[in-house]
């Protein structure tokens, strides 16, 4: 029997001609990754075993972006025990603040992860590198404990939804607007342990930041992974990107599909997440009267270049309402400098935005932009459980760049054709 | 190894992010994780577990959300000696069984059973048996590499053990 994208890369890693759904394997991985967050609790575990060294230290990704810059005293603490391990094993791709970003973005962008790898990280997001045709999924601490030892984790095989793509979005439609249409579509568990995997000929009107944050948003249907097929598009980012060579992986013609559900990316329409799930989906025109306190642009599902470019385009020139905070965070330096060459970060000051150093910062309520009480905003970000950006009785929209950046100046959940 | 006690019951998708909120993983210490269990979902958490209530019970896709494994190391600390789930979100599922907190995924009894019963599970047996209400449910057994791990106490123990051959 065929198999699946995902199934050759984890048959490829475990050595193995072919795998079956549901057996489980042990697995090489290509890399590793941890946050200031997950590592110090899977560093803890690390030295309870016995081992000593790392696996291979330039294959261990130590990423400092959720409390930092550090937010209190206990946080700078976990970031010194995340350094000071790196140190003393030689880690080479530690990133603190000054090169940090959030490390969804800082990994394609630094060419650490690509096509035809295996990678786990302890961070539920890590699925966001299946858009390069990569197999990447989320773990835990000790999961990532085990893997800085040996190289390798345990997988159950997943089976798979195959989403097939179909034609062109339309204006101000992005993947953040896909993915959330195919999240109420199929809800919150729809997905729950299989692979999501996305081919079809639509997949050429999206570009790699709209994968990734298709991708990245995998988890939120529950997803194992998330993987789209290699194609120029990929091929052309990872000539930029990375120097490793490509590994292409193609679904068998018989691989076995729980699902395949056809999307017309031309029929979907801008799309927000109403509070306190992701599946809470509702278009744009059926949004009606939602006022907001605060928006937030940016993180590990659409702080990349892109997203402030369209956000940048809306704003220029306009002010943002009188009644709204509006924090804009480029996800990485690069994305930081890139934006401040291209003239985004003046539209974005001029218009009254606050524009942060790279952080996950409000994402996780964890600093810069928490919410009080009865407040509500529409962010970027992927999650929008109860107390996600803040207080229990907050509120947080999920949305576009585009749909972020028009709520802004309106103060409330608006469209760019409604400003 | 078994677990009995009183239930304790929660809906469907209870997320990491109110199992141990975010503003709290700027620590590792489980006694102080344990101590903001639940608080986002349910203040009398603490009080029902001292009172006995040690077993949770939950819907579907149980843990959904953030990978933080702070979220079932906090459960464990706060006391809870076994989840019992119609399912479970991957993560979760996997860091329960790498810490060695017991979990069990029942559909029928995560249905049937409710807030305060008393309730006995046998792992080794692979049975719930809800006392009040005079009912078993069976458990499926682990995949033995899953086994391996549980019985061993966790997955860096396991691999201690040289037990982790899938
Ligand atoms: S930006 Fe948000 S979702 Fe992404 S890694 Fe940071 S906290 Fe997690």
């Amino acid at each position: 029997m065929g198999m699946t994208m995902s199934q050759k890369i984890i048959a490829a890693h475990a050595g193995r001609d072919s795998v079956k759904a549901g057996e489980i394997v042990m697995a090489k991985l290509d890399m590793v990754l941890g946050n200031d967050i997950t590592a110090p609790v899977a560093i803890k575990e690390f030295y309870k075993a016995k081992t000593s060294c790392v696996f291979d230290c330039g294959k261990i990704a130590l990423v400092m972006d959720h409390f930092t810059p550090n937010k209190d005293i206990k946080a700078a603490e976990q970031c010194k025990a995340v350094r000071d391990f790196a140190r003393e094993k030689g880690v080479v791709n530690f990133f603190d603040v000054g090169e940090v970003g959030v490390e969804h973005a800082l990994l394609p962008e630094k060419g650490l992860v690509g096509s035809g790898d295996l990678i786990i990280g302890a961070d539920s997001h890590t699925c966001t590198y299946g858009a390069l045709g990569a197999f990447s999924t989320g773990v835990g601490s000790t999961d990532m404990a085990y893997a800085m030892a040996t190289g390798t984790a345990w997988f159950k095989v997943p089976t798979a939804i195959k989403f097939v793509l179909r034609n062109k979005p339309q204006k101000w439609v992005s993947g953040k607007d896909v993915i959330l249409h195919i999240i109420g579509k199929i809800g919150v568990n729809g997905a729950q342990y299989k692979s999501m995997e996305f081919t079809g000929d639509g997949l050429k009107n999206l570009t790699i930041d709209d994968r990734l944050c298709m991708a990245n948003m995998a988890i939120e249907a529950g997803a194992k992974n998330g993987i789209f097929e290699y194609d120029e598009i990929t091929a052309a980012y990872e000539a930029e990107h990375r120097s490793k060579k490509p590994v292409i992986y193609k679904a068998d013609e018989d691989a076995e599909y729980e699902k395949v559900i056809e999307i017309d990316l031309s029929a979907i329409k801008p799309t927000v997440a109403f509070p306190h799930l992701p599946e809470n989906t509702r278009t744009i025109d059926e949004v009606g009267e939602v006022k907001i306190d605060q928006v937030v642009i940016g993180s590990c599902t659409n702080g990349r270049l892109e997203d402030l470019e369209i956000a940048a385009g809306i704003l220029k020139g306009r002010k943002v309402h009188k009644d709204c905070r509006v924090l804009i965070i480029p996800a990485t330096q690069k994305i930081y400098l890139e934006a401040m060459q291209k003239g985004y970060l003046e539209i974005f000051i001029n218009s009254g935005c606050a524009v942060s150093t790279p952080t996950c910062g409000p994402c996780l309520g964890g600093h810069m932009g928490v919410l009080a009480k009865g407040e509500r905003a529409v962010a970027t970000t992927n999650r929008n459980f109860v107390g996600r950006m803040g207080h229990t009785e907050s509120e947080v929209y999920l949305a576009s760049p585009a749909i972020a950046a028009a709520s802004a100046i309106a103060g409330k959940i608006a469209s760019p054709e409604q400003i | 190894m078994n677990a009995k006690g009183k239930v304790i019951k929660y809906g469907n998708n209870v997320d990491t992010d109110v199992i141990i909120p975010a503003r709290y993983l700027n620590t590792t210490d489980e006694k102080e994780l344990a101590s903001h269990c639940m608080e986002d979902l349910d203040k009398t958490f603490p009080s029902r577990v001292a009172a006995g209530c040690t077993i949770m019970v939950a819907g579907q896709n149980f843990g959904c959300g953030s990978s933080r494994e702070h979220a079932p190391l906090s459960i464990k600390a706060a006391g809870i000696s076994c989840v019992i789930a119609e399912d479970f979100a991957r993560i979760f599922f996997r860091n329960a069984i790498n810490i060695g907190l017991p979990i069990v995924e029942s559909p029928e009894a995560a249905a049937s059973i409710e807030d305060g019963d008393n309730v006995e599970v046998y792992f080794d047996e692979g049975i719930i048996k809800n006392v009040t209400k005079g009912k078993e449910f069976k458990i499926a057994p682990f995949p033995p590499f899953l086994q391996a791990i549980i019985s061993a106490g966790g997955l860096l123990a396991a691999a201690e053990k040289g037990r982790l051959m899938p």
